[in-house]
């Protein structure tokens, strides 16, 4: 197969295990662009993407457009803060009024769960959902099992841990999907609280107690405790989660092998993971970024070459 | 469907022997001559090539690469046939180097002009030549020739030159097929 079964990434759940081959034996060919003397490549001169954000971010904002300016893509970019969202357009209007100025293509972050799939059904253009709330997050996901690929060679059959908030995490949903559909065994870990009810129906095993989790894996995926979603208090104190669920240089030494720990940022140092982890040899949160570039091209040229003349 | 032999692996043979020495002529112990296989059909003439200036004719220290043209070329979203990506493998320094580039068929031009962009991500070469198997003259979309050139085709557009070789096709053969329906 050498086309995605899909014309939009909306989500991990709508992709095939070959699509997600086909992204990473493309990301490997852009991975060699990006570390060039000249990064950039002219495949899609003749595509227009527009980037919004209806939600803030940094560094998946940064990733995309420096992956559609490696490509060569036009490129416009929208934040919800500064637009007439706030004088009450609807979403449909505020698309269809940019994709008007011909845009070829849109990446959306928005928080409300499904609005990418909302958005797909409802205007003509190649949608990429680069967070749907609490809901999916796929090119985070794509990306660290690129992350996960790299270091260990594959992704089938590894052990993997998500750490933390997994109730309002559209990373830790993404992910369980995609590890999934690799072949990879998922745990899930953090106070009782932070786990959905029901998350064992998506074939992931629950673990409360931290220590056991480490044991158990090859990989842990820190994830950051979503304050901004919170709307009444998940545990007694953020000194007492970090005791509990949070990984320092002491425990990692003290497991009986050598875990690789991830995390998608923003990192709260002290809180999920000490920095003296954060830094250390074990952890490939920097590689994470760097592939975030190569893998997010990847994305955006395999579903450009969809797009109809 | 109807094909025939271009040439036998016999003639291959003689021909990249002759090719070899030809680019010992005009680049002498390669000190400052690197060779580029284009992906993903090139690859297999460059690697033979190389193997015949070290093995036979002791040029030692050949700069030999990989340049994949998918993200250059022109027909993206133009042709219904699917790009596919393939490795790009250079580990040297292209800038004020004679680069050679390599490949099977020299057919409408395009491919060497994408590589003529490709390659600028690498640096600026001193200058560039092309060493190509079959020349297939009279097809060509734009102004492009080669400097090295195993044999000359004269080919109608319907028909279709297939290089195979030992290392993935099992034999060394040239084929002209014509892809017009017998009548």
């Amino acid at each position: 197969m050498s086309e995605l079964s899909v014309n939009h990434l909306l989500g991990i759940k709508y992709l095939k295990e070959q699509d997600i081959q086909l992204i990473f034996e493309t990301a490997d060919q852009f991975k060699e662009v990006i570390n060039r003397p000249i990064k950039k490549v002219p495949s899609l001169r003749d595509i227009t993407i527009a980037n919004l954000f209806f939600e803030n971010s940094t560094r998946t904002k940064l990733s995309f457009e420096l992956a559609e300016k490696r490509l060569s893509a036009d490129v416009i970019n929208f934040s919800a803060s500064q637009s007439s969202v706030k004088k009450g357009e609807t979403l449909i209007d505020t698309v269809n009024n940019i994709l008007s100025m011909k845009v070829d293509m849109v990446v959306m972050r928005h928080p409300n769960p499904g609005a990418g799939v909302f958005l797909s059904k409802n205007v003509n253009a190649s949608i990429v959902n680069a967070g749907d709330g609490a809901h999916e997050h796929p090119t985070q996901a794509l990306l660290d099992s690129y992350s996960i690929r790299e270091k260990l060679g594959d992704v089938a059959g590894k052990n993997v841990v998500i750490v933390g908030d997994i109730l309002h995490s559209r990373v830790a949903l993404s992910n369980i999907f995609a590890l999934k559909l690799q072949g990879a065994n998922v745990k899930v870990c953090g106070p009782k609280t932070l786990l959905p009810k029901y998350i064992e129906s998506l074939g992931v095993e629950v673990e409360t107690n931290l220590r056991n989790a480490l044991e158990w894996c090859d990989v842990a995926n820190m994830l950051r405790v979503q304050n901004e979603r919170m709307d009444i208090s998940y545990f007694p104190s953020t000194r007492e989660y970090a005791q509990q669920y949070g990984v320092t240089k002491t425990l990692l030494d003290s497991l009986n092998k050598e875990i690789v720990i991830m995390h998608p940022g923003p990192i709260n140092r002290g809180v999920e993971i000490t920095s003296d982890v954060a830094d250390s040899k074990q952890s490939i949160i920097l590689n994470q970024v760097e592939n975030g570039v190569a893998v997010r091209m990847a994305v955006i040229y395999l579903l450009a070459s969809k797009i109809k003349k | 469907m109807s094909q025939k032999i271009l040439l036998n692996s016999k003639e291959i043979e003689i021909i990249l022997h002759r090719l070899a020495c030809q680019l010992i002529e005009n680049h002498l112990d390669f000190s400052n001559t690197v060779l580029i296989g284009i992906q993903p059909r090139g690859i297999y003439l460059a690697e033979r090539l190389t193997n015949i200036l070290r093995d036979e004719y002791h040029v030692k220290d050949i700069e030999l690469g990989y340049l994949d043209i998918t993200f250059y070329r022109d027909d993206f979203r133009r042709s219904e046939k699917i790009l596919e990506a393939n490795k790009t493998n250079i580990n040297f320094v292209v800038e004020n180097k004679k680069v050679v580039f390599i490949d099977d068929v020299l057919y409408t031009g395009r491919s060497i002009r994408a590589a003529l962009t490709a390659i600028q991500s690498f640096g600026r070469p001193e200058e560039i030549e092309l060493l190509v198997l079959i020349d297939r003259r009279f097809s060509r979309h734009l102004p492009i020739q080669p400097n090295y050139r195993g044999r000359q085709v004269d080919a109608i557009n319907k028909e279709k030159v297939k290089v195979s070789w030992k290392e993935n096709d099992g034999e060394d053969v040239v084929y002209l097929i014509n892809q017009e329906k017998d009548k």
